[in-house]
């Protein structure tokens, strides 16, 4: 039987717009595109020219210092641009996809890493420390796989997995020939191919946001000392090395949540990645109103627009209003019994957990120095002082932030943290930073 | 509420960079976002919603919790100048706090215009928004001191702490001592005639708009606790639960400031770990030196006497100066309940020692605080080395 961690430390929002388990169709043709700056950590090196025809499966830019991991076209068609912003900076690499889709075979190999690199697979591994794309000579300790999301208006993975149970088990056994994989479920679920699946070791979380983060699990199960690598990833593109070890064909279909309190039937629909968001928008949202398109989720996702396209990484789009122009007069005393907040001074606790509420994108207060106590700790569940991290992070102590463990933290582990902090300090961004830098000394 | 809109949005060109008024943007800027809540929206790359507290409304509810033990404490200073003038009996409740209100409102405007006026200017000066954490030490300071402060030196006293124990450290979240304290220690330790227990500064003396009485100035009326320091046990436990005792504006009624006190825990501002272990601490201490025989208190009459219970809920949780690790708020509470009977008792020249306490574990709560965070440090470092 697996073993169940019990987490207390986190906290759920109940959000309006919550996608019901229903599966849209949507139009498929048109661009496509894949982001460099989705693959953190990335120099990006283009391999096509504009014009060039590929197929799903072909390369279209590599990484720079580590030429075999490829990246590779979502479908197939031809380059239609290659778009760089200032300073030559590669923004995206568009395709314009052709009528019927045509897909590159690669062979079976032993060498799983191997096969992983050159079909473009690999650019879903992601490593701690720096939450960034995995570097293929490095030997993991371990895989971690989290089966579910716990953020508010997140893909349920238990839906998008029905379908897909044996490609699913196909990706775990073939990332098990790389390193031991750890396998995070949900108390909640009960699909037997994630709480008995082979060749892992299963560990169930019960707990409130955020449990479902890959981050959360290794502390608890696996905690990363300095000099050791642990490599995570998504528990959609596992179904895509499962597929991939199948089928020998890239495909990078996903089952994408449509959520939030602006989107007219919250659903799902099947996308690939790099597909153009308008194409799921189309009739979903009022475009006279002022909006904040999400790409990924509301706690960790990216602004974009329905210009946009599906982030490598994002399993759901999440649309709210903006809110830019709500002029609300004296929030700081006024009752605001719409308005939620985990903290008693409001009455959120009072109305009980199953009233939704509709968020906009306001930060709602002032940019303060960190005031009060306890508030990080209270939503982040791991063995880490998560106040004297961001406070080592600011003001830039190496050896500190080494020793408060910053190894193990990713940016979206500080989502909950940075949502009810009332000082209001951009908590990923900094620990985004911190990172980086962290990551430039290191090297 | 939209013509109030119109007239910020009118003169914002004015305050911006290089406008008429540029030298007001922090005034402006302040009381904006006073009126409004901010409409910034979160930058790419952050947490897309955000929970509806800010330090605002933090702020504000404590300012909220102190408003029992202030109207309590007016009402409190106009009895004693009654009790003292021997016409008790005949004024009405009326006259009494109207009377109490007329000297304490003159404090907190001194008070508040004093600090928050500094607080401006930094603000301007460093091009940041104006911190909220004055609020709350603008009326702690006078609810903090005795009804007969001179004006003048509780201006020079607001001033220095503001300056010297805030503002240079990086404003509030950054300072160490609790500024409010501060104000109290620059005022105890400078002036000491006008603040020490067995003189006459406890007691209102003078009729202000013909409310009140003038009353002797050979009128002396000790605090409990310096009559205590001289032997005398507390015969009246009642009244100093209620509050109508002797002592500094804000802490003298027990009800007042457990009514706050229950405010501050229900909604979280403040920690009951450190509040608890206040009271634990003091409790301990207390009853230790009554086994003794050192002081003729009992262990509950430390507690409801003087500035405990005001300095126990209002002062020792202060978030900014307290302990920050929660196991370390234990401690840092149990240590102020310790210390602050022991001043009292075995110090012969301060009979209350709750301000001497607090801040003498303000300095000591980073110490208490690296010890837990390195039991935290040294735990990665093991795990690191055991392979």
């Amino acid at each position: 039987m697996a073993k169940v961690i019990k987490l207390r430390k986190g906290l759920d929002v109940n959000l309006k717009g919550k996608a019901i388990l229903e599966t849209t169709q949507v139009k498929c043709p048109g661009e496509y595109a894949l982001i460099p700056d989705d693959f953190t950590g990335v120099k990006p090196k283009v391999v096509v020219k504009e014009g060039d025809a590929v197929l799903a499966g072909d390369a279209l830019f590599v990484d720079k210092l580590h030429p075999e991991v490829k990246f590779v076209s979502p479908v197939s068609g031809t380059v239609s641009l290659v778009e760089r912003g200032e300073r030559r900076k590669l923004l995206s690499i568009r395709v314009q996809a052709s009528e019927t889709q045509e897909y590159r075979v690669f062979d079976q190999k032993d060498d799983v890493k191997a096969l992983l690199m050159e079909s473009g697979l690999f650019a879903f591994f992601r490593q701690r420390p720096y939450d960034v794309v995995a570097n293929p000579e490095d030997k993991p300790k371990a895989i971690f796989v989290s089966a579910f999301n716990s953020m508010p208006l997140s893909q349920d993975f238990e839906y998008a997995l029905k379908g897909y149970e044996t490609e699913f088990q196909a990706g775990i056994s073939a990332l098990s020939k790389i390193a031991k994989v750890y396998l995070g479920v949900n108390n909640k679920q009960t699909n037997p191919a994630l709480t008995v699946a082979k060749d892992c070791e299963v560990n169930i979380f019960d707990g409130p946001a955020p449990a479902g983060n890959v981050g959360v699990q290794i502390n608890h199960l696996c905690p990363i000392n300095k000099g050791e690598v642990v490599w995570t990833m998504g528990a959609e593109a596992v179904i895509f090395v499962g597929t991939l070890m199948t089928t020998g064909k890239v495909n990078m279909t996903r089952t994408v949540a449509l959520a939030g309190s602006e989107v007219k039937s919250p659903c799902y629909a099947k996308m690939l990645v790099g597909q153009k968001l308008n194409t799921l928008l189309e009739g979903q949202i009022d475009k006279s109103k002022s909006l904040r398109i999400i790409n990924g989720n509301v706690m960790t996702g990216v602004k974009t627009s329905s210009e946009g396209f599906l982030g490598a990484y994002s399993t759901e789009i999440n649309v709210i209003p903006e809110g830019d122009h709500a002029d609300e007069f004296m929030g700081w005393i006024a009752p605001r019994f719409n308005t939620y907040s985990s903290h008693r001074s409001y009455f959120s606790w009072l109305l009980g957990k199953k009233k939704e509420y509709t968020f906009d994108a306001r930060i709602k207060g002032g940019e303060r120095h960190m005031i009060m106590s306890g508030e990080y700790d209270r939503v982040f569940p791991m063995d880490i002082f998560a106040g004297y991290l961001v406070k080592a992070i600011i003001v830039g102590d190496i050896d500190r932030q080494e020793a408060l463990g910053i190894y193990e933290v990713a940016p979206e582990d500080f989502a909950i943290a940075e949502f009810v902090d009332s000082s209001k300090l951009e908590l990923q961004r900094i620990v985004r930073e911190g990172l980086d830098i962290l990551r430039k000394e290191n090297a | 509420m939209k013509a109030l809109r119109k007239f910020f949005d009118n003169i914002k060109p004015n305050i911006a960079e290089g406008g008429k008024f540029h030298a007001f943007r922090s005034l402006v800027d302040g009381f904006e976002t006073f009126a409004f809540v901010p409409n910034q929206t979160s930058r790419v790359g952050c947490v897309n919603i955000h929970d509806a507290i800010d330090s605002k409304r933090i702020m504000s509810f404590v300012v909220i919790a102190l408003v029992p033990a202030l109207l309590f404490g007016m009402y409190n200073v106009g009895y004693q100048n009654y009790l003292a003038a021997g016409t008790l009996a005949n004024a009405t409740f009326c006259d009494l706090f109207l009377y109490g209100l007329l000297a304490v409102l003159p404090k907190i405007i001194v008070s508040y215009v004093v600090g928050l006026g500094i607080e401006f200017v930094v603000a301007q000066w460093k091009g940041e928004e104006i911190q909220e954490g004055f609020l709350v030490s603008g009326i702690l300071i006078p609810m903090i001191v005795p009804v007969n402060t001179p004006l003048w030196m509780l201006a020079i006293a607001v001033a220095f702490s503001v300056i010297l124990a805030k503002e240079i450290f990086g404003g509030t979240g950054m300072n160490i001592f609790n500024p409010a304290l501060i104000t109290r220690a620059f005022l105890f330790f400078s002036y000491p005639s006008v603040m020490t227990g067995d003189d006459n500064v406890w007691v209102a003396q003078n009729t202000i708009f013909g409310l009140g009485n003038n009353v002797p100035d050979t009128y002396t009326a000790a605090t409990p606790l310096g009559e205590a320091a001289l032997g005398t046990p507390l015969t009246d436990s009642f009244n100093a639960i209620i509050g109508l005792i002797p002592g500094a504006i804000g802490e003298t009624s027990v009800i007042a400031i457990a009514l706050g006190g229950i405010l501050l825990l229900w909604t979280g501002v403040a920690s009951w770990k450190t509040m608890l272990s206040v009271f634990v601490g003091g409790a301990l201490t207390g009853l230790l030196f009554q086994s003794l025989g050192m002081s003729p208190l009992t262990w509950s009459d430390q507690l409801i006497l003087g500035g405990f219970c005001f300095g126990a809920v209002f002062m020792a949780t202060d978030p900014v100066t307290s302990a920050r690790t929660e196991c370390g708020k234990y401690i840092y509470g149990f240590l102020i309940g310790v210390v602050a009977v022991m001043v009292r008792v075995m110090n012969p020249g301060y009979p209350e020692g709750m301000m001497l306490a607090i801040l003498l574990m303000n300095l000591f709560a980073p110490l208490i605080d690296y010890c837990f965070v390195q039991s935290n440090i040294n735990k990665r470092a093991k795990r690191a080395t055991i392979k």
